[in-house]
C-alpha cells in the first residue's frame, strides 16, 4: 500500500515536471503586452524612449524590450520559433529574411501602409517576399566607409582631402593602393612605397584585415566589387544565379587579397572573428585604416588616445564610388499571441515620430529622411562627422549603393563561400576555384 | 523449507521497491536518451526543418552524405584531432598519475593538477584564444620578443587542429590523470616491494607491474576519453568557428551548422547516426583489444 502510494507520488512528481516544462511560457506575451527583441545594446536606450511614447499613445499596451548579443539573438530567436516562445516583434536582418520567409515564420504586413517614398531609397522594397507580401517595416540603414587613424595619416603625409579622393582599379590598384602602401610601415620604419620595404616584418599595416568576407564582403571587398560594376546575382532581389564566377569578380578578389601578399593589408592569419576584428587592429595601432560600417561609428570614436576619421570609399573602374547600403526592419512573428498590439507597435516603430526619437540618440541612421536628419544633427552635437556615410545616399550620381544579396538558401551560400574566400585569402588558392563553388551554390538555388 | 517458502514475498517486495527507485532514472533514460535516439534515427530518413512536418525521403540523406566531400573532410579533421588529443593526453596523464603515486602523497599537488578541469571549456577556449592571437596575444608577443616569427596557432590550416587538441589536453589531462591515479591505488603495494627486493628498477616496475595491472582502468578511461574527444565542439566554436577554410570543421560542428544554421535537421540526423555507428564500432573494438572486462590481478 505504502509502496503504491510512493510509486504514484513519484509518477505524479515526474509527470508534473515534464508537463510543467512543456507549458512554460517565457514570452510573457498577452493582450496588454508586446514583446520586442533587438541585438544592438547601443540602440536599447533609443528604443526604450520610443516605447515610452508608444505606451503614452496606447494606454493599456506595454512594450517589453529584450536585448541579446548578435549570436545569441539568432539562436534564441530560432529556438523561440520552434518552442513557441518567440517575441511578438523582432529586429530582422536581410541575411536571415529569405530563410525566415522559407520557414513561414513571418506575418505579412501589407495592411500597415508602408510606402517606398516615406523611406530612404530601396529600404522598403527589400522586405517584399517572393510571394509579393511585405514582411518587414524599415527601421534604419547603414553604409560602409574608410575609417583611418588621423595621426598615422599625417605621419604618412596624407591629407583628409587626399584620402577622400582616392580611386582604384584591379590592374595597379590606383591611388588607393598607393595610399595604403604609404600608410604601411615595416619593423625598420620603411614605408610600403619605399625601397627596401620588408613585407614580411610589418609593424603597422595600411589596411586592417576583416577576414574573407563570407559571400557578401560587406566590409571587405564589396566597396571594390560594387564600384567595378559587379552584382551578386542576376537580378536585384530573389535572384537564382550567383555570379562569383564572373571575370570581374575574380579579378577584383585577386587584386584585393593580393594587397596582403604585398604586405599592405594584414594577412588572414591576423584575423579572428572573436578576438581580432578590424576595429581591434585599429585600436591596438596595428593597422592604419579599415573599411567598416556606420554601426561602428560610436566604437571607433570611443577609442582612447586615437583620433579616428572617416573617408569615402574609393572611385572604381566604373567612375563611381560604391557601398553596400543595408537596412534593418521590424518583423512580426506569425505565431505572435498579440498580433493587434504588434501591428500597432511596428507601425509606430516605422513612423517619423519614433524614428526621430531614435535619430536624436545619435547611434544609428533611421530609415525615414526626418529620422536620418535627426541622427546627423545628434552625431554633429557629439562632434562626429558622418558625411562619409550619408553622402552615398544623397549623391546618387557619383555613388552606387547596393543591397545585401537577397536570395533563398542564404545560410547555404555562406557555408560554401566562407571556406572558399578564406582559402583564397589565407592559403593562396586560385580564384578560379570560385567557378566550382558558384556551380554548387547555383545548384542549391535551383532546387 | 520454511526459508524457501518465506523468501519469494520478500523478493517481490524488493523488486517493487527497486522499481520505485529505478523509475526516475529509467524515465530519464527513456525521455532523454532512448526517445531522442530513436527519433534522431527516424529523422535521418526525412527532410525536416523543424517548423514544418518531416517529409520521408528514404535513404536520400545517407546518399548525400556519402557524396558530400565536406562530410568526409570533417570526419578526417575529427580523427586527426582525436589522434593528437588522445595520444598526448593519455601519455601525459599516465606520467602524471605514476609520478603522483610514486613520488608524492600531497593532496595540494593533486588539487593543482585538477585545476584546469574546473574551468569551463568555453572559458578555457577563450583564454587560450586571446593568449595565442597572432597579432595581439601575449603568447605571440613573447615569441616575437624572443626574435622568432609569430605563429598563427588558430588561424593557420596546419596549426589549428593541433592547437585545439593541445588546449583540450591542457584542460583534461589532470582529470584523466586522477582517474588513472585511482586505478593505481588498487595495485597492491607489496608487488612493488617484492620487485624492489628482487632489484627491479622503477622503469622495469612500470612496464612489468603498473602497466599490466592498470590495463582495465586504462581501457575504460581510453574508451571514455575517445568518445568525449570525438564529440569536440565548444572549443572549436569559440576559437575558430570551424575555420580557417574548414580546417577545424569537426563533425559535431558540421552537424550543428547543418541543423541550426541551415535548418537541415534530416541531414544533420543522418550524420549523427553515422557518428553513433563510428563511435560504437570504435568502442567495441577498443573493449575487445584491451580486454577491458578482465583484470590481471588475481
Amino acid at each position: 500500500m505504502r509502496l503504491r502510494t510512493l510509486t504514484a507520488l513519484a509518477g505524479a512528481l515526474t509527470l508534473s515536471l515534464v508537463t510543467g516544462c512543456a507549458k512554460g511560457d517565457s514570452t510573457g506575451s498577452s493582450a496588454s503586452t508586446v514583446t520586442y527583441w533587438l541585438w544592438d545594446a547601443n540602440q536599447l536606450p533609443a528604443y526604450q524612449a520610443c516605447a515610452k511614447g508608444f505606451e503614452k499613445e496606447n494606454p493599456g499596451l506595454e512594450v517589453r524590450i529584450t536585448q541579446l548579443g548578435w549570436s545569441d539573438y539568432w539562436t534564441k530567436l530560432t529556438a523561440g520559433f520552434i518552442a513557441g516562445t518567440q517575441p511578438d516583434v523582432f529586429t530582422d536582418h536581410i541575411q536571415k529574411f529569405g530563410q525566415f520567409a522559407d520557414l513561414q515564420v513571418l506575418e505579412p504586413l501589407d495592411d500597415l501602409g508602408i510606402k517606398d517614398s516615406d523611406y530612404q531609397p530601396g529600404l522598403a522594397a527589400n522586405w517584399i517576399g517572393q510571394d509579393g507580401h511585405r514582411y518587414g517595416a524599415p527601421k534604419d540603414w547603414d553604409t560602409v566607409a574608410l575609417f583611418y587613424n588621423e595621426k598615422m595619416a599625417n605621419d604618412a603625409g596624407l591629407t583628409a582631402e587626399q584620402l577622400g579622393g582616392l580611386s582604384w582599379n584591379p590592374e595597379d590598384g590606383g591611388t588607393f593602393e598607393k595610399a595604403i602602401a604609404r600608410l604601411t610601415v615595416d619593423r625598420n620604419g620603411k614605408r610600403g612605397d619605399e625601397p627596401g620595404f620588408d613585407k614580411n616584418n610589418v609593424k603597422v599595416y595600411g589596411l586592417a584585415t576583416q577576414g574573407g568576407g563570407y559571400g557578401d564582403g560587406q566590409t571587405q571587398w564589396s566597396p571594390f566589387t560594387g564600384s567595378a560594376g559587379w552584382n551578386y546575382t542576376e537580378k536585384a532581389r530573389w535572384g537564382t544565379k550567383y555570379q562569383y564566377d564572373s571575370k570581374t569578380f575574380k579579378s577584383v578578389i585577386e587584386w584585393y587579397f593580393g594587397l596582403a601578399k604585398k604586405g599592405y593589408m594584414a594577412p588572414f592569419s591576423d584575423y579572428n572573428v572573436q578576438s581580432n576584428q578590424g576595429n581591434t587592429q585599429i585600436a591596438a595601432g596595428k593597422a592604419a585604416a579599415v573599411f567598416d560600417g556606420a554601426w561602428m561609428i560610436s566604437t571607433y570614436n570611443g577609442f582612447k588616445d586615437r583620433d579616428i576619421r572617416t573617408a569615402l570609399t574609393p572611385v572604381g573602374p566604373t567612375g563611381r564610388r560604391a557601398t553596400m547600403m543595408n537596412g534593418l526592419a521590424d518583423s512580426i512573428s506569425k505565431a505572435s499571441k498579440n498580433k493587434a498590439g504588434a501591428r500597432k507597435w511596428v507601425a509606430y516603430l516605422a513612423s517619423d515620430k519614433c524614428q526621430k526619437v531614435v535619430g536624436d540618440h545619435g547611434v544609428v541612421f533611421p530609415a525615414t529622411p526626418a529620422g536620418t536628419e535627426a541622427a546627423i544633427a545628434a552625431y554633429k552635437k557629439k562632434g562626429i562627422e558622418v558625411s562619409a556615410f550619408t553622402e552615398p545616399v544623397d549623391d546618387r550620381k557619383n555613388f552606387r549603393t547596393f543591397s545585401y544579396p537577397i536570395t533563398n538558401y542564404a545560410a547555404d551560400v555562406t557555408a560554401l563561400m566562407q571556406p572558399e574566400m578564406e582559402a583564397i585569402y589565407g592559403n593562396g588558392k586560385s580564384v578560379n576555384s570560385l567557378d566550382q563553388t558558384t556551380d554548387q551554390i547555383n545548384l542549391i538555388l535551383d532546387q | 523449507m520454511s526459508i524457501a517458502s518465506s523468501s519469494p514475498p520478500t523478493r517481490r517486495g524488493d523488486g517493487r521497491l527497486a522499481a520505485v527507485f529505478l523509475a526516475p532514472a529509467l524515465l530519464g533514460f527513456l525521455v532523454f536518451l532512448l526517445w531522442p535516439t530513436l527519433r534522431g534515427v527516424y529523422l535521418s530518413f526525412t527532410r525536416f526543418n523543424l517548423l514544418t512536418p518531416a517529409e520521408w525521403v528514404g535513404l536520400d540523406n545517407y546518399e548525400r552524405m556519402i557524396h558530400d566531400p565536406i562530410f568526409w573532410d570533417s570526419l578526417k579533421v575529427t580523427v586527426e584531432y582525436v589522434v593528437i588529443n588522445i595520444g598526448i593526453q593519455t601519455v601525459a596523464a599516465l606520467a602524471i598519475a605514476v609520478l603522483l603515486q610514486r613520488l608524492t602523497r600531497s593532496a595540494l599537488l593533486r588539487g593543482i593538477v585538477l585545476t584546469p578541469y574546473l574551468m569551463s571549456n568555453v572559458v578555457a577556449g577563450l583564454v587560450w584564444l586571446w593568449i595565442l592571437d597572432t597579432q595581439l596575444g601575449i603568447g605571440n608577443e613573447i615569441i616575437s620578443a624572443l626574435g622568432a616569427d609569430r605563429i598563427p596557432f588558430l588561424a593557420d590550416e596546419t596549426w589549428a587542429i593541433p592547437t585545439i587538441a593541445l588546449i583540450n589536453v591542457w584542460r583534461h589531462v589532470g582529470y584523466t590523470a586522477l582517474l588513472l591515479f585511482a586505478g593505481l591505488q588498487a595495485i597492491p603495494n607489496d608487488m612493488y616491494e617484492a620487485a624492489r627486493v628482487d632489484g627491479a628498477s622503477e622503469w622495469r616496475m612500470f612496464w612489468r607491474i603498473t602497466m599490466p595491472l592498470l590495463r582495465p582502468v586504462l581501457a575504460v578511461v581510453l574508451i571514455m576519453t575517445v568518445i568525449g574527444s570525438f564529440q569536440v565542439f565548444d572549443t572549436v566554436a569559440v576559437t575558430t568557428a570551424g575555420g580557417p577554410a574548414n580546417a577545424t570543421n569537426v563533425l559535431q560542428f558540421y552537424i550543428y551548422g547543418s541543423a541550426f544554421g541551415r535548418f537541415q535537421f534530416g541531414y544533420a540526423s543522418a550524420m549523427s547516426v553515422a557518428l553513433l555507428v563510428v563511435l560504437s564500432a570504435i568502442t567495441v573494438l577498443q573493449y575487445r583489444l584491451t580486454r577491458a572486462g578482465r583484470t590481471d590481478l588475481g
